[in-house]
């Protein structure tokens, strides 16, 4: 739960729908199954010249050849189904080019910037007119306006610095959806005028999720697109969907699925420094996932997390494979109470524990753990798996060292 | 109170929300660290005005829990910390009014995944009032020796093991709640232990952030240095090191960032804390380590060696003087709670009550062992369920339908009869249902459906002693005894009892033997010999045929059966059955609306002695 990004076209649609301004915006989705023809017939525009872009959270397009300028509807459906032909290389990123944004091709002069981020105590309203591709390199143009969290931006305030009446009064109108909907992020870039008529050319959004529970309606259906590359297995997304319904907190991410060390760690703090610790002892390429659970989650959904990783580090067989149930001094997470659900999944997987040559270190303290540190141990000679158990006075990082032999 | 500190040793607090566990461990350590004061003033509990009981030390208080936050403030003006528990829905709203309370000063936030703009809110009403915000997301923080917030740090053994009961010399600041309990162990183990820590929430806009308690330290001067660890995401740390530059941070300070493993993942990975993401380049963890080595911030390799840091630090600060090692503080010794000790199997307990019939502890309920689903799977029925319950064993089908057959003739015997007129006055007295069966009920007694019980012992002790049933009626007339079980108002050998009739028909067809009930019907034939209506009654026949019933098979030993029949189990057999035609005839009353009774006067003799 935190800040997310969306896709453009939501961004736009939730903007014009909601913005008090005179605003239409022309646009089409093209997603994975859509149909051509079904497009081509909803949307007049479409019979004008065109823009056609990915619209999946990837930054600087332009740059990345991923924009195609005044071409017609056909022209767009070719270089789409070239585009999604096949994986993609963006920055660091290699992913599958899926879901493309269609709108209108406007020829403009003037490109304008407009952009509000949200900070502690003020949301900062940026803004220039000299916007478009170079605005980072004339950034030293670009106005800044501090509105404090529980105010609105009035078009004077825009006005004082930049002096263009349509602008001024779309910024103030943006600046009360930003805050009505719970963006955090938006950036229009360029914003161009065409007569009185504002087109939003290129849009950043973001959105803070955990005002779900009480924006839904108003989101109307938002999608939160995964970063581009991060595709989702079926896995993260069973312990996404036990997490979205517990107040406790789980998580888990895939890094490697053929790797060595698998954790399995308490708390969203401790989580990461046992990450960076395996990654600092040289072994970053071997780690297999990332995860958490934390917020004292019940016996059932610890056993269906510990089931869900026991499940991903005993399917390929081979190397002899480390399992870190770590994790710090809890405040008041009952331990034993915890470890009882990761002791009915060891249970389930014995024999792929056995030929996966898996042994399991555990560190852990707080409520209980001392029997919970017992119950771990006598389950490892039960099920004849090495388990070695440590509480709070070996250092929480120190098992990995001892698991991984540094 | 010193400026510096948020709260002390006579801190009160006021909890939001019913969290009595969390208030017990706060109310444990302030026992720990001899406060003489509870921490905990009041609760605030929307649901519910009560009194809850805790321990403090060995004893129990009571703590007043009040509906409102406004009535626990008025009431308890000296509480100036409120420790919030409301849920990410209402935290807001909960929050706001605190920070809008004047007796107010400190409102920490425990609640996860309030929205952002909501929490900016709250910073920016907390900065206009001049109060100060720990969390959200946050387990809060403890000031050893002083203060402890909910559930922070654990149970008794760990604040005992940290050396949380009294105050050190470090200061600590963290995100993760989890963490922050971890460095406080870090610090005992290799320093004197904490002075005070906090954890600012894992969030991405803390109420309170870093500086803001480090500004705190750096005044205190029971702090001789500082231990912080930083998360990836976010620019507190440079605001740390302007803090540095500017002479405002002037106290060692041991930091480490963490999330440099990041560089591992090819896209953008959220972590545990909703603030910890990677931004931008000097966002990271490298980049802000880096930064903090830089402006002279002793900074570990990795989290492996943050203990050694400290360890180096407060050996170098013991060796210029500037710390003194203390000895520690005796602990009081602290009582284990029952329940902890039980489930560790450190002590027994006897018990005060014994249970043999039934236990309702696990899934679904045991009837003398067997549940109630393979109760109904058998297909048995309530005449089973006597046989388990008040026999403690299932009984053969000529025994359970026998207990269905007397439920059945003995359900009701019209509104005449004592016990239905009872029943029916008091439910036309207007009392509820429950008081105007319990008037019926307490009607049965020797002479009103009572007489089974005593029909059962005598006939019992005649057969038993091999009388026979002439010797039996002598013994009876020579001691002026009515033979319980024989004779009926109305009903004579002209005019049989159908309901006598259908009962020894069912013993002689379906029982192995019915020596009682033979022996019964050779002393009626004496009996009617006399008056034709001295006849075997509906209760002397539910007693012999329950007498052939006790002696058929194997079920019961002669001692059991004889306890049986001491124990008065018959009598229960006729309170069950006639409670329902008794409910019946309560019904009847309330859906006729019939008003109070009163008995005519003309239906009295009065004869009232006249004075003169």
């Amino acid at each position: 739960m935190a800040q997310r990004g969306i896709r453009e076209w939501d961004a736009k649609r939730l903007i014009v729908d909601n913005i008090d301004f005179p605003l239409t915006h022309d646009m089409a989705l093209i997603r994975p199954h859509s149909d051509i023809d079904e497009i081509r017939k909803e949307h007049s525009f479409l019979s004008g010249k065109l823009v056609a872009k990915p619209d999946m959270l990837v930054g600087k397009r332009g740059k990345h050849n991923l924009v195609l300028l005044n071409k017609d509807f056909d022209e767009c459906v070719e270089w789409v189904k070239k585009k999604r032909s096949g994986p993609v290389r963006i920055g660091p990123a290699k992913g599958e080019l899926t879901h493309f944004l269609i709108e209108p091709f406007v020829p403009h002069e003037q490109e304008y910037y407009v952009a509000i981020q949200a900070e502690r105590d003020a949301d900062v309203i940026f803004i220039s007119d000299q916007g478009g591709v170079d605005v980072e390199a004339n950034w030293d143009k670009v106005k800044e306006i501090r509105v404090p969290v529980d105010e609105l931006l009035k078009e004077e305030q825009v006005l004082e610095v930049l002096k263009q009446p349509v602008i001024a009064k779309f910024a103030a109108a943006l600046h009360k959806v930003f805050a009505d909907l719970d963006f955090v992020y938006l950036e229009i870039n360029p914003i161009v005028l065409v007569g009185d008529k504002v087109h939003m050319l290129d849009m950043v959004a973001k959105l803070d999720d955990t005002a779900a529970y009480r924006s839904k309606e108003k989101w109307d259906g938002v999608a939160f697109p995964a970063a581009f590359g991060s595709t989702t297995t079926p896995e993260e997304r069973y312990i996404n969907e036990l997490d979205s319904k517990t107040g406790a907190s789980l998580k888990l991410k895939v890094l490697n699925p053929e790797g060595r060390v698998w954790t399995m760690v308490a708390g969203g703090g401790a989580s990461v420094v046992y990450a960076d610790t395996i990654v600092d002892l040289g072994f970053g390429e071997e780690m297999a996932n990332y995860g958490e659970y934390s917020g004292d989650p019940n016996q059932e959904l610890t056993y269906e997390y510990a089931k869900t990783v026991l499940d991903l580090m005993t399917r390929h067989p081979g190397k002899p494979k480390v399992l870190l149930i770590g994790g710090g001094i809890a405040n008041f997470t009952d331990v034993a109470k915890t470890f009882t659900g990761i002791i009915m999944a060891l249970k389930d997987y014995r024999e792929k524990l056995i030929e996966n040559q898996v042994s399991i270190f555990v560190r852990r303290g707080g409520p209980n753990y001392k029997e919970g540190l017992e119950r771990m141990e006598d389950t490892g000679k039960v099920l004849g798996v090495p388990v070695h158990v440590y509480g709070p006075e070996t250092h929480m990082t120190r098992i990995i060292s001892m698991a991984l032999g540094g | 109170m010193n400026d510096y500190d948020l709260y002390d040793k006579n801190t009160q607090a006021i909890i939001y929300g019913s969290q009595v566990n969390a208030v017990q461990r706060m109310l444990d350590f302030d026992y720990l660290c001899g406060r003489e004061k509870p921490s905990v003033a009041a609760i605030v509990n929307p649901n519910r005005e009560s009194l809850v009981k805790v321990f403090f030390s060995q004893h129990e208080i009571m703590v007043p829990e009040y509906k409102s936050l406004e009535k626990a403030a008025a009431e308890h003006p000296e509480a100036h910390v409120m420790i919030n528990f409301s849920s990410f829905r209402s935290a807001f709203a909960t929050s706001k009014e605190a920070l809008e309370t004047d007796s107010i000063k400190v409102v920490v936030i425990i609640a996860e995944g309030i929205p952002e703009r909501d929490t900016r809110k709250l910073i920016a009403l907390a900065k206009k009032n001049g109060k100060t915000i720990v969390g959200p997301a946050t387990v809060g923080g403890i000031k050893a020796g002083g203060f402890k917030i909910g559930n922070t740090a654990g149970k008794i053994d760990n604040i005992i093991a940290s050396k949380l009961f009294r105050p050190g010399s470090v200061g600590v600041v963290s995100k993760s709640g989890g963490l922050s309990n971890e460095i406080y162990n870090i610090v005992a183990l290799n320093a004197d232990g904490i002075n005070e820590g906090v954890a600012i929430g894992g969030d991405r806009w803390p109420g309170s952030d870093y500086l803001d308690h480090l500004l705190r330290y750096e005044t205190n001067p029971d702090i001789k240095f500082m231990v912080a660890l930083g998360e990836i995401g976010g620019r507190d740390e440079y605001e740390i090191i302007d803090a540095i530059k500017a002479k405002k941070i002037t106290k060692p300070l041991i930091m480490w960032v963490s999330g440099t493993c990041a560089k591992m993942f090819s896209s953008g990975v959220q972590f545990g804390h909703a603030g910890a993401a990677s931004g931008a380049d000097e966002e990271s963890a490298q980049a802000k380590n880096q930064a903090l080595r830089e402006a002279g911030v002793i900074v570990p390799n990795s989290f492996d060696d943050f203990g050694e840091k400290v360890k180096e630090t407060y050996e170098r600060l013991k060796a210029e003087g500037a710390i003194k090692e203390e000895e520690l503080p005796s602990v009081p010794k602290f009582p284990v709670p029952l329940k902890e000790a039980l489930s560790t199997g450190m002590v027994r307990k006897p018990t005060s009550f014994t249970c043999t019939i039934s236990d309702d502890r696990g899934d679904e309920p045991v009837y003398a062992g067997y549940t109630i689903s393979e109760i109904l799977e058998k297909g048995w029925g309530i005449g089973d369920v006597i046989s388990l319950l008040w026999f403690k064993r299932p009984l053969p089908e000529f025994a359970t339908k026998f207990f269905e057959l007397v439920i059945v003739v003995s359900a009701d015997h019209g509104p005449a009869v004592s016990g239905a007129h009872n029943a029916t006055v008091t439910a036309r007295a207007g009392k509820d249902m429950v008081s105007a069966l319990a008037s019926g009920l307490l009607t049965i007694g020797p002479r009103f459906g009572g007489a089974i019980n005593d029909a059962a012992i005598y006939f019992k002790e005649a057969v038993d002693r091999g009388l026979t049933a002439k010797e039996f009626v002598t013994e009876m007339k020579d001691k002026g005894i009515n033979i319980p079980g024989i004779g009926h108002r109305v009903k004579s050998v002209q005019n049989p009892d159908k309901r006598v009739e259908i009962l020894s028909d069912y013993a002689k067809k379906n029982f192995p033997s019915t020596e009682y009930l033979d022996f019964a019907r050779k002393v009626e034939a004496l009996t009617t010999e006399k008056r034709n209506n001295l006849i075997l009654n509906v209760d002397g026949c539910i007693a012999v045929v329950f007498l052939d019933l006790l002696a058929s098979g194997n079920v019961f030993s002669e001692s059991e059966s004889r306890e049986i029949v001491k124990l008065g189990y018959l009598n229960g057999f006729f309170v069950v059955a006639r409670s329902i035609g008794m409910i019946g005839h309560i019904m009847d009353q309330y859906r006729l609306k019939k008003g109070l009774y009163r008995h005519p006067t003309d239906d009295i003799l009065y004869d009232v002695q006249k004075m003169d």
